[in-house]
């Protein structure tokens, strides 16, 4: 195995993805990717404030994802030791964590089960699901 | 003097004092705005005289008119050809998920759309075909097929000549492809193109004030009051109340910020958009039998009609008329919206506005038209009704529709001032420069006007709000003739790439 990549949020159930993840990571002697998904579509309506300023606003979601939610993670796996890569997005999670698995050849996805809200996921299907059901490389599902 | 006596007495000063004040007002508008709105008035919808026909072509439709021919040839029929590829373009197949996060190419045509897509379609359309009989629908859609090729040439140059900010912020429009464009082009002309930039700027705080403000709640009002009972309704003479909850509303969104109001619109206009096609393409199923009579009239109306005052010229005109105003092709609101893509090609971001004036015009106002003509709702010789017909027509299939009716002219009149808001916002910094309080001046000038708009009823600030509009497309089209050859050397290349294949494509996941 040599890469291996784990979809995280700022769920509880996340960082026991992460745990997971790093440890099959050290096993498999593996480089950790660490992908955080900004919930988006292309397909969305909008004001034309909204539009003019959404340059901004996405640079602005970006810049939180890195410094709040992967840069802490991403120093601590680094200080036991492990290559690690952040990388943050916007886009679906699922559709979003399938390509850059592929861009990455990745061997492996890491997710958590309980990330989305119950009643959405009761509804639409979670992220991990929506892997499981269409991931062409082994999904790795963390409770 | 009793208590009791002071409580019943006030209330009555203060009426009385409103009354006064009111007309005051009323009078002191209407005398300030007349003489500017009957000479703008006179230039814009004078009658250009034609032999043999009793009816003149008004100034403002032919100046739309030759100019959308003019592109549609000049671009050799790009409304036609380009349209399988901007279909493309709007699902995203050469978007780059790199771009993931950025404004789209859909959401640009949709918040474009939102500002477009409203009463125009539901009540115009009505004008349009009790006045020049079914015939007129067909010069509509031709009106609007020929309106894309305008849309095409003002949205590419809106995206092309735009101002990108620092701060990752953009505004683009015709103010910015008139002064930087006409000055890059034609650098004597400098001062033109300043000065045309300057006179669109004008002309559309007046179109905001007037037909994004005042107008829809008005014509939002008056359905209110025909579904609940017409004159006899418990809410006549309460126009300022809903005026002041409209303003409220509106004010939450522009001034107070609170994006849910306004996303919770942004989703609920689309689905109101569907809701009326479905409905509408619903009830001409019903009567599928009548169908091909019902194009049969449209098309024979549309060269011999029958009775209608101005003959073949009439109807054509009607036909025109409504569709420019409705799809707004050629007035260059929509190449404010279409600005705030993310795309280094210009080019595109004209291509997808192509279905602008498609959705409106070729798709919406046609299903409207077919409704009332295939629903035998159309009187020959009958009452010249607006919204009033649309809702008889689809209420012969649905005796609830009007309600869904209302529920729609509402959201479509909310959501247009609110784009309208913006379009004037931009004019207006464009003018007097950015400045939060300066901002705030105008939000609150536009918030005073959708009160005024819906509790007075003044013929001139209405024609004035018409015309001012309309007027738009002076300063606009002169400057985007002048810079069509800018979007003729943009197209030939990317046309030149897309034809080679030289577009990098990304499949769908």
């Amino acid at each position: 195995m040599e890469r291996l990549l784990v979809g995280i949020d700022d769920s509880e159930c996340a960082d026991r993805a992460v745990e997971v993840a790093a440890r099959q990571a050290r096993d498999g002697n593996a480089k950790l990717l660490v992908c955080y998904v900004i919930a988006w579509s292309p397909f969305t309506f909008s004001t034309p404030e909204e539009n003019a300023q959404r340059h901004r606003r996405r640079e602005e979601e970006l810049e939180i994802a890195r410094r709040k939610i992967l840069e802490p993670r991403i120093s601590e796996l680094r200080g036991s030791g492990l290559q690690v890569e952040g990388f943050a997005r916007h886009g679906h999670a699922a559709r979003t964590l399938l390509q850059l698995a592929k861009e990455h050849e990745a061997d492996m996805i890491v997710v958590g089960r309980a990330g989305d809200n119950p009643l959405k996921s009761k509804i639409f299907g979670g992220t991990a699901g929506a892997l499981v059901q269409s991931s062409p490389i082994p999904v790795l599902v963390v409770p | 003097m009793t208590l009791s006596r002071i409580g019943l007495a006030l209330p009555a000063v203060l009426a009385s004092t409103l009354v006064t004040a009111q007309e005051g007002v009323d009078s002191l508008i209407d005398r300030a705005v007349t003489p500017l709105s009957d000479g703008l008035s006179a230039i814009i919808f004078y009658e250009i005289p034609l032999p043999y026909i009793e009816q003149g072509v008004p100034f403002i439709v032919l100046w739309l008119v030759v100019a959308a021919l003019f592109f549609t040839f000049y671009f050799g029929f790009i409304n036609l050809r380009a349209m399988k590829h901007a279909f493309r373009l709007v699902r995203g197949d050469y978007t780059s998920p790199d771009a993931a996060g950025e404004v789209t190419h859909f959401q640009a045509l949709a918040t474009a759309l939102s500002g477009t897509v409203g009463l125009g379609n539901i009540a115009g359309v009505a004008l349009a075909v009790s006045l020049g009989g079914p015939g007129a629908t067909f010069w509509m859609i031709l009106a609007g097929l020929l309106g894309m090729s305008t849309k095409f040439v003002e949205c590419t140059l809106g995206v092309k000549y735009r101002n990108e900010y620092a701060d990752g912020t953009v505004s683009g429009g015709p103010m910015y492809y008139l002064s930087k464009g006409v000055a890059e082009e034609y650098p004597s002309l400098v001062l033109l193109g300043k000065a045309l930039a300057v006179v669109f700027a004008v002309f559309c705080i007046g179109g905001t004030l007037g037909a994004g403000a005042m107008f829809q709640t008005n014509q939002a009002f008056s359905q209110l009051l025909n579904v609940t009972g017409g004159e006899t309704s418990a809410l006549n003479g309460y126009g300022w109340l809903f005026g002041l909850v409209i303003a409220l509303l509106v004010g939450m969104v522009i001034i107070g910020g609170i994006k849910s109001i306004a996303r919770v619109t942004e989703k609920i206009v689309p689905i109101m958009g569907v809701l009326y096609v479905s409905a509408g393409l619903l009830v001409i199923g019903m009567n599928i039998e009548h169908l091909p009579a019902a194009f049969g009239s449209i098309i024979s109306g549309a060269f011999r009609p029958e009775g209608v005052y101005g003959g073949f010229v009439g109807v054509l005109i009607m036909g025109f008329r409504r569709a420019a105003f409705s799809n707004e092709a050629g007035v260059g609101s929509a190449a404010i919206a279409h600005a705030a893509v993310r795309t280094d090609k210009p080019v595109t971001e004209g291509l997808v506005a192509l279905y602008e004036p498609f959705i409106d015009t070729v798709v919406v106002c046609t299903i409207t038209a077919l409704v009332i003509i295939i629903t035998g709702s159309l009187v020959p010789g009958g009452n010249i009704e607006g919204v009033a017909l649309t809702s008889r027509a689809f209420s012969t299939a649905f005796d609830w529709f009007p309600m869904v009716l209302l529920l729609a002219v509402l959201l479509f009149a909310f959501s247009t001032t609110i784009s309208w808001s913006y379009y004037g916002l931009k004019s207006f910094t464009y003018l007097f420069g950015e400045g939060r309080n300066k901002e705030l001046v105008f939000k609150a000038v536009v918030l005073a006007s959708i009160v005024v708009g819906s509790s007075i009823n003044l013929a001139s600030v209405m024609d004035f709000a018409d015309a001012m509009i309309l007027a738009m497309a002076l300063p606009n089209l002169v400057g985007v003739y002048l810079l069509t050859p800018v979007v003729k050397r943009e197209l030939k290349t990317y046309w030149a790439d897309y034809k080679a294949g030289r577009l990098q494509t990304y499949p769908q996941l």
